[in-house]
């Protein structure tokens, strides 16, 4: 089922109250887009759903955050399992200075994989499926840094991949790169949605409304329209959200 | 007009007292180098420094001072860079950042800058009496380990807050423990800083005299030290010793031996330097 479930979420930094009692409901296997102005909490909100908010001092979180039912918040929850489910594909393409080979292979060699045929064959899966395998078959031992801003995402997505999560974050994953870059990842996702559940935030309306099943607007803090992308730039119910996607303000 | 001119004049002055200053500090290195190589550098051979200490100064060699030196870099090193690097990496990783978190810091940085002989009377008290360690080898590296302690610390924490979030937040995303993080991703990537800090504190361990010479380091040494229960003489204190003699001889002595260690402290920075720019480079990614 995977399904993400948030009910009744508020999160804070301290003092500064940013997000306001979000519910909202992710269906497994689609794309989930959530757009809104800069500052408005998305950020926060994705990041939550494999707790990397974890390490910033001060952030509290109430509400329900349930992957399969269950609250990924409580005690008996092992973060790290929660991330291997749970895969993050950050703003800025951020590879580890090691080898290519070695960037696909991190994640299955911390859960303390060492068989190599089972490590070839997982970075060569996970590498053709973000559509990077043919340009990196014959450099798996150059440095990952070496790779175009383009390829150095898809590696980033090829290493999540290679742990075999279920839901997949994307933190404005195309915000760095070109308009050709852009359209690969785009494709890319497209691809596997078939397999994975996405959550991509992004500032780019055309792109929410291309690959998206769903789009989530916020505004300051507060989940302001949820709807099916195709309704929700078509006919919004709000009128935030009109101004928004029409780009009158954000 | 006025006031611009006036403003040109000073700016110009400044220049020209900057330039002078640097100048100065300059100058006073070429003729200090100078004068030590005029003094020194025919004295050195093999038979110098491969020479036991001797009464005669044509005869007397460093041998003694510098296997010293080296089995107290060894010793001092092997004391000192996992504590140091230990606690660096506790601090800045998994201390709380609470007020004591703060007032530990403040008095490690504190601690780098107490002079060095206040360490030499606590080695003294600890090792060389409590621990009965005596004027030793093992007594003196301790003592200079105290010493570079607060360097080594405050560099592994420098180095460590150095490495770019976005490296520590790509291990977490792929399911990394804090642990993990650290040994895979963070250490390598600062490895290079907390190397500099470390040689670096080491080239100033190798110039130390005054806490030896407060723990009973002897200035003359007859013999090789082949345990770190030895007792010992380095370098700077075989320096001390010679300058002090009345003897033309010995003077000549001391200034080639201030060669050999003003060779051996530039090779250590010059590494230091060449990890430095190398780290550099590879963190702007
Ligand atoms: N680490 C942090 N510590 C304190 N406050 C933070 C932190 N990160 C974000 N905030 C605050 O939380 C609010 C929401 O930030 P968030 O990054 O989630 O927004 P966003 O919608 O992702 O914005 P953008 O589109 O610019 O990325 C902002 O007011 C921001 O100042
Ligand atoms: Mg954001």
């Amino acid at each position: 089922m995977k399904n993400i479930q948030a009910n009744n979420v508020d999160a804070y930094y301290g003092e500064n109250h940013v997000l306001k009692d979000i519910t909202l409901n992710v269906k497994e296997k689609s794309v989930t887009a959530f757009i809104g102005p800069s500052g408005c909490g998305k950020s926060t909100f994705l990041r939550m759903f494999n707790r990397m908010n974890d390490y910033i001092e001060g952030f509290r979180k109430e509400g329900e955050i349930l992957i399969d039912g269950k609250e990924i918040y409580d005690k008996d929850v092992r973060v790290e399992e929660l991330r291997q489910n749970v895969g993050m594909v950050f703003q800025r393409p951020n590879p580890f200075p090691k080898s290519i080979y070695d960037n696909v292979a991190y994640g299955l060699r911390i859960q303390g994989i060492k068989d190599k045929t089972r490590l070839d064959q997982a970075v060569e899966n996970a590498l053709r499926k973000s559509v990077l395998w043919d340009e990196a078959k014959d450099n798996l031992n150059k440095s990952a840094l070496s790779l175009s801003g383009g390829q150095q995402q898809r590696l980033c997505i090829a290493r999540t991949l290679a742990v075999e999560p279920t839901i997949i974050l994307m933190d404005e994953p195309a915000s760095a790169l070109d308009p050709i870059s852009t359209s690969k990842i785009e494709e890319l996702i497209l691809e596997l949605k078939v397999d994975y559940t996405i959550i991509i935030v992004t500032h780019n309306m055309q792109q929410a409304a291309r690959i998206s099943d769903k789009t989530a607007f916020f505004y300051i803090g507060e989940l302001i329209e949820y709807n099916k992308t195709k309704d929700l730039f078509t006919n919004p119910e709000n009128e935030r959200t009109e101004n928004y996607i029409s780009g009158r303000f954000g | 007009m006025n006031n611009l001119r006036k403003n040109r004049l000073i700016d110009e002055t400044f220049r020209y007292f900057g330039i002078a200053c640097t100048l100065f500090g300059l100058v006073m290195l070429a003729i200090f180098i100078g004068k030590i190589l005029l003094d020194g550098a025919g004295r050195i051979d093999w038979d110098f420094i491969m020479s036991l200490p001797s009464r005669k100064p044509e005869k007397a060699g460093i041998l003694t001072a510098w296997t010293g030196t080296t089995w107290i870099l060894g010793l001092t090193a092997i004391i000192a860079i996992p504590i140091g690097v230990a606690a660096g990496i506790y601090l800045e990783e998994y201390g709380n950042k609470n007020r004591l978190a703060s007032i530990v810091e403040i008095n490690i940085a504190n601690l780098a800058g107490v002079p060095s002989i206040i360490y030499g009377l606590l080695g003294l008290e600890i090792f060389v009496r409590t621990l009965k360690l005596g004027g030793s080898l093992l007594a003196g590296a301790f003592t200079l380990a105290l010493l570079i302690l607060p360097i080594i610390i405050v560099a592994t924490r420098e180095a460590l807050k150095a490495v770019p979030g976005s490296l520590r937040e790509a291990s977490y995303g792929m399911g990394a423990t804090k642990w993990q993080t650290i040994w895979y991703q963070v250490l390598p990537a600062s490895s290079g800083g907390i190397l500099t800090g470390i040689i670096l504190s080491l080239s100033r361990a190798v110039g130390e005299t005054a806490p030896l010479i407060v723990i009973g380091a002897l200035a003359y040494v007859p013999f090789i030290a082949k345990s770190p229960m030895d007792e010992f003489t380095v370098l700077p204190m075989q320096i001390f010793n010679w300058v002090s003699r009345p003897q033309h001889g010995f003077i000549v002595n001391a200034a080639s031996a201030i060669i050999i260690l003003l060779i051996i402290t530039f090779i250590l920075n010059g590494i230091a330097i060449y990890l430095r720019n190398k780290w550099q480079k590879k963190i702007n990614w």
